[in-house]
């Protein structure tokens, strides 16, 4: 029986400040603080250690119902300056919550009155900025708002160089190891942000460190101004949002957009652009990749034709993932995001333009409760998306192939590739095994050949 | 190596044993230094925890996403019928409902939910923004009791409005007003309830056997394996055993002075801990002496078993330090005495929410040279782990990467964990989790440890 559904059940969505603290995180020296109640970043650090595996230190501002009836300014301020002394931050990533930002606290004000009060002409650690309200959007929202925040604190203008931006949107550290080697192969200097590949992927510590190192530097965020162009992999972001559009209005830098790349067109639109901009030919490495890849698709390709999938997680990653599904034969029957930017099904419309044909359904704003009242009707063979769908995945008996983020229920989420040909073929690999596992699982024989 | 400097205003929650400790002095029950990276939560995670293993309740968050999201299926606390605990509901507040107030979407939608899902009773979770919008929840929650039927209960619990104790109340005030709305006809004398166990791993059904062993009716579990009806009719048993002291103990007072029944605080992990929570309840039915011969027999057999089990881990762990750091410090006071019977001692003992009085306990118990510390954080937790050299750490998810690190073996001992800790077998599985963390050969690798290299 359908019920009329006003309560959001079981979210397939973060709030706002959680995106925030995952790019800071990504910056050097950096440490993400919360402005509002202590269980925000308590609660923040707890969901993104069960993924990461890393510690991962959020201070907060800690109100109290003082600080909530006479503003925040006091509890901020103490808290900056406990921060930069147990810390000895180059950055501080400041994003707001539902509270400090409902209480109209004024911080960029705040801010200028703290580097007045306390630093008296001493340095004082970079302070960025987010206002990330946990009542608007999602922790995509928050992700690219911190991102945004960082180049409009830091880029400068300066004199064109060889450098490339790359706002990668949020994904895995070794994603974001596989980009950066890609950047080297073209011999392309890159500045990518944010860069959590060591800070959330790091290895053991002789000695302890208050901050993990890695993370892109506040001095390479700096020359983001004076770069030939910013590559920005997204479908969904708004003008207003986006860190590359603003370096281009404010500084020149030429933008291109891209969806995430994923599956082989999206990866070889990706790869061609970096041949445009270097001016030099795709690496032999990469050629070599996408031979496997597309050998992998002929080798692989009749256990998965035609089967039909739910995907499900932020706009931008199902988006790219609906594109290569399509492109290796399967059917994602439904295509749904907790997030809602509006342009879901316009942008993947522009990847996937058979989509009504292909009976491909396409919902926005949606929990997982939705989710799987289209399960029921769809009967899918698999779902794909983060751990969170565990729960319908096993109600219902529909295997779930964890993707992105969140993965809670398993090893090493941290380390899994989606973009790229060497992402898409480990992607690819999984997908094409899921299916044979389950045959063999079904099958009375028990083939040991398949 | 770099020293760490601690922060000047969190010095007075730190207290190293010299001395004999004779000049003890520790500052607790604040909250917590902005900017000093708590491992604390808030008030809404205290009133959450607690209510959490209400299985046939409605759990609605009002308020935006991330604090349902959070929440959702995040305990160990097994069910052994309904799950609706394990479900996440929210009202999803957006921004309009902030400038328009959350009402009218409250009641919304307790009505779906209470139709669709049919709970026995239903918690309403006010959220940090709740308190500044100035949503009246009693009124919308009075207002769906009487329409469905059912009670719907509020629950004051606005994070920034005191720490996780103050959440603890809160959801306390709520079970209250439970209590005493069901029939006692079937309640023998000899009857008690369980308070503050969670049934982390179906550690409260490990518990119930024992008592239901000695010929003790258990007449619920607050709020373990939790029911709505078995809540209702807690006020018909002749005493309350009290756990997690931290939690619970509030809602103990409350049914003592409204109900007259007695309570006592113990603790089930650990041999001898575990032991004493028998004997003290015994205790108190002293007209019925084969309660006592029961308790006496059960720890006899369950010892003769797991002693000689145990053997093997000491032989191994024997020497070696542990760390301490958990939500409550009644617990700590339990896993000292588990490590000494493991041959281990203990280089620091510290919790979330201990009060003077658990400090003082802390104090008496530890060996010269344990450090001591209230409300704690990674900076801190690190420093103190690499002084003292500590090859083990007790803790929780937050603790868990720091541990591992810095090359530390580590237990979890949280609301996360999946194997039993608690009662007889739960001293096995604890000491077998300590044994291969802390034995295990990976640590070799570890810089600390040399790193092979």
């Amino acid at each position: 029986m359908k019920h009329a559904k006003t309560a959001t059940q079981n979210a397939c969505k973060l709030c706002n400040p959680l995106g925030a603290c995952l790019a800071f995180r990504g910056i050097e020296n950096c440490v993400p603080f919360l402005h509002g109640s202590q269980g925000c970043a308590t609660y923040i650090r707890r969901y993104l250690i069960s993924h990461y595996k890393e510690p991962i230190d959020i201070a907060s501002s800690n109100f109290n119902e003082d600080t909530a009836v006479f503003g925040g300014s006091r509890n901020l301020k103490l808290g900056l300056q406990n921060v930069t002394q147990q810390y000895r931050p180059e950055v501080i990533g400041l994003a707001t919550t539902c509270l400090s930002e409902t209480i109209g606290d004024d911080v960029k004000g705040i801010l200028r009155e703290y580097k007045k009060e306390f630093m008296n002409g001493s340095p004082m650690p970079v302070m960025i900025h987010a206002s990330t309200p946990s009542y608007q959007g999602s922790h995509i929202d928050g992700f690219h708002g911190a991102v945004r925040a960082a180049v409009e604190t830091l880029a400068e203008q300066g004199t064109p160089q060889q450098l490339v931006n790359l706002f990668p949107n949020m994904v895995s550290p070794a994603d974001l190891r596989h980009l950066r080697e890609i950047f080297d192969d073209f011999s392309l200097p890159c500045m990518m942000l944010p860069d959590y590949s060591k800070t959330l992927d790091g290895g053991p510590w002789a000695e302890y460190h208050r901050i993990p190192p890695g993370g892109t530097p506040a001095s390479a965020i700096s020359l983001s101004g004076s770069a030939i162009g910013s590559i920005e992999f997204t479908s969904t972001l708004a003008d207003a949002k986006s860190p590359a559009v603003w370096l281009e209005e404010k500084f020149g830098v030429t933008r291109y957009q891209l969806p995430m790349p994923i599956g082989i067109r999206e990866t070889d639109r990706f790869f061609s652009l970096l041949e445009t901009i270097s001016q030099k030919p795709q690496p032999e490495k990469y050629d070599d990749e996408r031979r496997r890849l597309v050998d992998a698709y002929a080798d692989g390709h009749k256990y998965i034709f035609d089967k039909k999938v739910i995907v499900y997680g932020e706009e931008d990653l199902v988006i790219s993932m609906t594109a290569f599904l399509r492109e290796i034969g399967m059917v994602p029957v439904l295509v749904a995001s907790g997030g809602k930017s509006g342009q879901l099904k316009k942008k993947l419309l522009e990847l996937v333009p058979d989509l009504e044909e292909a009976g491909i359904k396409v919902r926005d704003g949606v929990d997982f409760v939705d989710i799987e009242d289209e399960a029921k009707l769809l009967t899918p063979d698999f779902l794909i998306g983060n751990s969170k769908g565990y729960t319908m995945s096993r109600k219902n008996s529909i295997p779930l192939l964890r993707i992105g983020f969140p993965i809670h229920d398993r090893f090493g989420g941290q380390r899994l590739h989606h973009l790229g040909y060497r992402g898409t073929l480990e992607l690819f690999d999984r997908i094409v095994n899921m299916v044979l596992q389950q045959r063999q699982d079904d099958s009375e024989i028990g083939y040991t050949y398949l | 190596m770099e020293q760490i400097q601690i922060l000047k205003e969190r010095e007075k929650q730190i207290f190293e044993k010299k001395d004999g400790g004779a000049a003890f002095d520790i500052s607790c029950e604040t909250t917590s230094l902005s900017g000093s990276v708590s491992q604390r939560a808030c008030v809404f995670c205290g009133s959450r925890v607690v209510l959490y293993p209400v299985a046939d309740a409605l759990h609605l968050v009002h308020g935006p996403i991330g604090c349902a999201a959070y929440t959702w299926d995040i305990r160990g606390s097994v069910s052994s019928g309904p799950e609706l605990h394990r479900l996440s509901f929210s009202t999803d507040l957006q921004e309009t409902d902030v400038i328009f107030g959350g009402e009218k979407k409250l009641y919304a939608s307790l009505i779906e939910l209470i139709e669709q899902y049919s709970p026995k009773a239903a918690f309403i979770y006010s959220t940090c923004i709740i308190g500044l919008i100035g949503d009246d929840i009693d009124a919308v929650c009075r207002k769906v009791a009487k329409e469905t039927g059912i009670p719907v209960l509020p629950v004051h619990s606005e994070g920034f409005k005191g720490t996780k104790k103050d959440g603890y109340r809160a959801a306390c005030i709520s079970l209250m007003k439970l209590v005493g709305t069901g029939e006692t006809d079937d309640i023998s004398p000899y009857s008690l309830n369980i308070l503050g166990e969670f049934n982390l791993a179906g550690e409260a059904w490990i518990i119930r056997e024992y008592y239901e062993k000695m010929g003790i009716q258990v007449v619920s579990t607050l709020t373990g394996d939790g029911r709505v009806d078995a809540i209702r009719k807690a006020h018909g048993a002749s005493l309350n055993v009290v756990q997690c002291s931290g939690s619970m103990t509030s809602l103990a007072k409350d049914m003592e002075e409204k109900y007259g029944i007695p309570f006592i605080r113990v603790s089930y992990f650990g041999i001898e801990d575990m032991a004493s929570a028998l004997y003290d309840v015994a205790k108190l039915f002293p007209d019925r002496p084969d309660i006592m011969d029961k308790a006496r027999e059960i720890v006899k057999s369950e010892v003769e078993t797991l002693y000689p089990q145990l053997q093997k881990f000491k032989a191994a762990l024997s020497g070696k330090k542990a760390a301490i750091y958990v939500g409550g410090a009644f617990k700590t006071f339990s896993l000292i005495k588990a490590l000494r019977s493991l041959g281990m001692s203990v280089v620091l003992a510290g919790s979330q929410t201990g009060n003077s009085e658990d400090y003082r306990n802390l104090k008496e118990m530890c060996d010269e040279g344990t450090i001591i510390v209230d409300d704690s954080n990674p900076v801190e937790l690190s420093k103190f782990i690499l002084e003292k050299d500590a090859d083990l750490l007790i803790g929780g998810v937050k603790e868990r990467p720091i541990a591992f690190k810095l090359g530390v073996a580590f237990c979890d001992h949280n609301h996360e964990r999946k194997i039993p800790l608690a009662g007889f077998i739960g001293m096995y599985n604890f000491a077998l989790e300590v044994y291969q963390s802390v034995m295990s050969p990976v640590w070799q690798f570890a810089p600390r440890k040399g790193g092979l290299k």
